[in-house]
């Protein structure tokens, strides 16, 4: 079927100076830029940057459901422009949103695409049993794919696109949004694939530690490419550079926040029990009172947030004034110190329980973290501390009352910041934050404060007459937060905030956040990064509907705690919490 | 290698499997079953009872300034008529104030010297008609049928008077009309037949723009195009379920026409059907189009009921006629293939098989069907830009 195709050629991917942009001038961005790339037969490619590099956009150059503007595409040596049917006959595609037919079972969706493929009937049931093992979706044939768990869908998208074995396939973002149980599966697969049927396997990732499991890396910016190689030889300059530093006092995020002020340090961030420090070229780690000093080897996202310094050379630095207090008021000593309260909260949609029996407490000026997969329940109990759902049993307070039924003042206590940035989009920067300020009855000379303090804080001065909707992703996120800020909250709820962003507006992000909670606003926020959870003075981990564990990051990697990995990460953490034998796995109930 | 016949026999499996694909999700979401079956039993229930030309039962005063015999006459005839319900007012203010108060719709108003002027032959009895206007439509309507109530009871008094007077000598023609077609002058002989173009418009339009809209939707297009599936077979894929459906929302309205309206059908099943299968196709075609275009169920679904149910509705010359409307919007007409299906019904229910009339209509519908279908493939090829 595929003997016309040049079998000895070594590239399976072969690009030269591909260009793509969307829209018209002077709007048009160019999300293809100037790309040259060859991609070697049998290995596994990682295609990796932050959401807006051109990932997606290059794979669909690649599978032929796009036009280049310039530049030429050969797949497995074929002409894609001239002859996408048979690049399409030949690579499998998992698109990031793969279209499984949701009312149809698993079944019937891979019948569906071995139609499609043109497997023949004789060879089905063999390769129907192949996949259904692989993926571990045997016992579910005949539930209906718009039932299935996140991982699980996944699984059955890749199980789809593999029904006919394709010679190239490619992969764009299988692991967002799964957990991290189905996510190792996937990539156990993905392995199986290239070994055991020589299959090549191209696939892009946001995440950057996915990157170290490839044979080689390419790094896309911005639609360009900064660089393709192993990942060992990104990081191989870096070696001597990367350093973790402990303090016997103090917490971790106040000395991260003291060391990055450093001018010899490029990079802290907040590690397990250490901080993880990049030092600038030929530097040594500056002397740490109280602190101990340890050399850690270098991994990919270091090589990556030192590459992105210096394509940002030119724009101004993340601001380091310290953030006004939100409250002119002195320290409120007098309130409460526990300002969330939830004891037992249950809610119900019909049969199905979203969060289950779930009880913590937050207290003031804490940074407490909501972690777990999609569909594990973080977001109901979210809306439900909003006020935005009304809970099935249970009680909560937030700052006292319940926001369901309280007034509308004590709303004006807290902040909120929705996960797809509820902004304006035809509205200037200035323009959404003076609604957002409005909304909260602010006037005259307060308003005009807020304003000039919003613009400073978030370095938005730039863009303050740029509708929302062109910002870069980053820039929408301060903005979105500054929004949620105009008020100025004792308490600020923020849903997986920094999903998409690129790893340093992630630190920008991550640098305000701690300077809020050190002036006493209480931080709520949810995050399926299981690095992220590392930023939280307090956390729990939910997974479908229940907190599985709850406590200091230390407290919850402790338990992971075995012999065999006396250093478990919050990940392999989650992983063990999860696989707890009292724990069905992947289904939702 | 591909051979041809290889090729073919994997066509037809993939447009096999895609059929099967949209029949399934037809049984498990039955909003398209509800739009193929339900919708035009609703539709035509309330435009078929609701819409009527016909005017009935017309609330009537009726003024007599001298009371005798001869009103007395005048009053029987139109209260025996179905058309009128009239009612005897006392004197004309009283009338006025009724007509005023919209609880009749016209005065008669016979004089006090109606009667001695009805009996000679040199002057012509007065008799004043007082309309309220405000539906000009209406207006007229009753302004004629009051006229031909007053006429035919004229026609049976001379008849009962034994052409004693000289009255019939007055009327040298007499009008012997005959209604062909629709000879009892039903509306609804010529309203549902046309109801059921207007219907089948929206129905196959909104049938297609739901379903391609959907897979944009939900990501499921971008996967399908990635397999070796080509364009045409994706779109047959998608014509033929809904194709199906449509037909037999069709059958369902033909029937009601027939067995619940009591319309009469004169012209062969099989070119009802042929020319049917045609229009639909024109339909689906342009429901097609849309949510190619679209791209998001809520917008097709609008865009579909702008661009086929109105135009069904007002340009096609189901009520307003076409041949009374300004040039550059006749000019606009030729593209509402409703406007052709509504004649074809029209001839076959009520007239029966005239080729003369059938065949450029159909082409009409072929030349919009094939137009559509096109438009959708060259436009579906660049989809992902």
């Amino acid at each position: 079927m595929t003997s016309h195709l040049v079998e000895n050629d070594t590239d399976a991917i072969a690009i030269q100076g591909l260009h793509k942009s969307f829209g018209k001038a002077p709007h048009a961005t160019q999300a293809v830029n100037n790309v040259s790339l060859h991609v070697p037969m049998g290995t596994v490619i990682g295609l990796i940057g932050p959401d807006g590099a051109g990932k997606t956009t290059l794979m669909r150059l690649m599978a032929g459901l796009l036009t280049p503007d310039a530049g030429s595409v050969q797949v497995l040596g074929v002409n894609v422009q001239k002859d996408p049917l048979t690049v399409q006959a030949s690579i499998g595609y998992m698109p990031q949103h793969f279209g499984l037919y949701e009312d149809l079972t698993v079944q019937e969706n891979l019948t569906l695409y071995a139609d499609l493929q043109g497997v023949p009937f004789a060879q089905r049931p063999d390769r129907y049993q192949q996949l259904l093992t692989m993926t571990g979706l045997g016992a579910f044939t005949d539930r209906l794919a718009g039932r299935l768990s996140g991982g699980m869908k996944q699984k059955l998208g890749l199980a789809c696109t593999l029904v006919r074995p394709p010679r190239l396939l490619l992969l764009d973002e299988p692991t967002v949004g799964v957990d991290p149980v189905s996510r190792r599966e996937l990539w156990a697969i993905v392995y199986q694939l290239v070994k055991e049927d020589g299959m090549t396997v191209l696939l892009s990732t946001a995440y950057l530690d996915e990157a170290e499991h490839c044979d080689q890396v390419i790094l896309l910016h911005e639609g360009q490419i900064l660089g393709q190689d192993t990942p060992a030889a990104f990081t191989q300059h870096l070696a001597g550079r990367v350093f973790g530093a402990k303090r016997a006092q103090g917490l971790r995020r106040h000395l991260q926040a003291e060391l990055k002020q450093h001018p010899h340090i490029l990079d802290a961030v907040i590690d397990g029990d250490w901080v993880r420090v990049l030092l600038t070229e030929q530097a040594s780690p500056p002397a740490l009172p109280d602190g101990v000093w340890q050399p850690l080897p270098p991994r990919f996202e270091d090589a990556f947030v030192l590459m992105l310094h210096g394509q940002r050379t030119a724009q101004t630095p993340p601001a380091l004034a310290p953030i006004t207090p939100p409250h002119s008021e002195p320290t409120a000593h007098a309130r409460p110190s526990e300002v969330i309260a939830v004891h037992a909260l249950t809610r119900r949609f019909g049969a199905f329980i979203a969060v289950n029996t779930v009880s913590f407490s937050v207290q003031r000026g804490e940074i407490f973290g909501l972690l777990g997969a999609n569909g594990a329940g973080k977001s109901t109990t979210f809306r439900m501390l909003c006020g935005l759902l009304p809970a099935s049993s249970g009680a909560l307070s937030v700052a006292g009352v319940d926001l369901f039924t309280a007034a509308a003042k004590a709303r004006a206590r807290i902040g909120y910041m929705a996960q797809k940035y509820a902004l304006y989009e035809v509205l200037s920067v200035m323009q959404n934050l003076k609604f957002f300020a409005r909304a909260y009855g602010l006037k005259g000379e307060h308003l005009s404060r807020r304003l000039a303090w919003a613009l400073a804080e978030f370095d938005l001065g730039h863009y303050r007459d740029t509708n929302s909707g062109l910002l870069p992703l980053g820039f929408k996120q301060r903005l979105a937060m500054a929004c949620a800020l105009m008020h100025e909250p004792d308490i600020l709820f923020l849903d997986e905030p920094t999903s998409g962003v690129d790893p340093i507006e992630r630190r920008a992000f991550w640098g305000r956040i701690n300077r809020l909670a050190d002036q006493g606003v209480t931080i709520m926020i949810t995050t399926h990064f299981m690095d992220e959870a590392e930023y939280c003075d307090r956390l729990v981990i939910m997974s479908q509907g229940r907190i599985l564990a709850a406590g200091t990051p230390a407290a919850i990697r402790a338990q992971a705690q075995t012999e065999a990995a006396p250093n478990p990460s919050m990940e392999d953490a989650f992983i063990a919490l999860i696989t707890e034998p009292t724990q069905p796995m992947g289904a939702i109930a | 290698m591909n051979h041809p016949s290889a090729r073919r026999g994997g066509s037809l499996m993939r447009i096999g499997g895609l059929i099967h694909k949209e029949f399934l999700q037809i049984l498990r979401d039955p909003s398209s079953i509800a739009i193929a079956f339900l919708l035009p039993v609703i539709l035509l229930l309330i435009f078929g009872y609701g819409v009527s030309l016909n005017a009935k039962h017309i609330p009537l005063a009726f003024v007599a300034d001298a009371p005798d015999i001869e009103s007395a006459a005048l009053y029987a005839s139109y209260n025996h008529s179905a058309y009128f319900s009239p009612q005897i007012a006392p004197n004309l203010p009283t009338a006025e104030r009724w007509l005023v108060n919209r609880q009749v719709d016209a005065i008669v108003h016979l004089p006090s010297d109606f009667t001695a002027k009805l009996n000679t032959a040199s002057q012509p009895a007065p008799l004043q008609l007082i309309i309220n206007g405000v539906d000009a439509n209406q207006a007229r309507l009753t302004q004629a049928y009051i006229q031909a109530g007053w006429q035919s009871w004229l026609a049976a008094r001379a008849q009962a008077a034994g052409f004693e007077n000289s009255w019939a000598a007055a009327q040298p023609v007499e009008l012997a009309a005959r209604i062909w077609f629709n000879p009892e002058l039903r509306s609804r002989n010529y309203l549902v037949p046309g109801l059921i173009a207007v219907i089948m418009t929206l129905i196959g339009a909104l049938l297609t723009a739901l379903v391609m809209a959907r897979e944009w939707e939900r990501g499921t297009l971008e996967a399908l195009m990635v397999t070796s599936v080509h364009i045409n077979e994706l779109l047959i894929g998608k014509l033929v379920p809904y194709f199906v459906l449509g037909m037999g929302g069709m059958t369902l309205s033909v029937a009601m026409a027939v067995w619940l309206f009591g319309v009469p059908f004169l012209g062969s099943l099989w070119l009802l059907v042929l020319t049917s299968a045609l229009f639909l196709l024109t339909a689906l075609g342009m429901g097609l189009f849309i949510s190619i275009v679209a791209r998001n169920q809520f917008v097709a679904s609008l865009i579909a009921i702008i661009t086929t149910f109105l135009p069904a509705f007002m340009l096609s010359g189901f009520i307003f006629d076409i041949g009374s409307m300004p040039g550059w919007l006749q000019n606009l007409t030729y593209l509402v293939s409703a406007r052709y299906f509504i004649v074809i019904l029209h001839t076959l229910f009520l007239v029966g098989d005239v080729p003369a009339v059938l065949w450029p209509n159909t082409l009409a519908m072929l030349a919009i069907a094939v137009f559509f279908i096109a438009a959708s493939r060259r436009k579906i090829r660049k989809s992902l830009e």
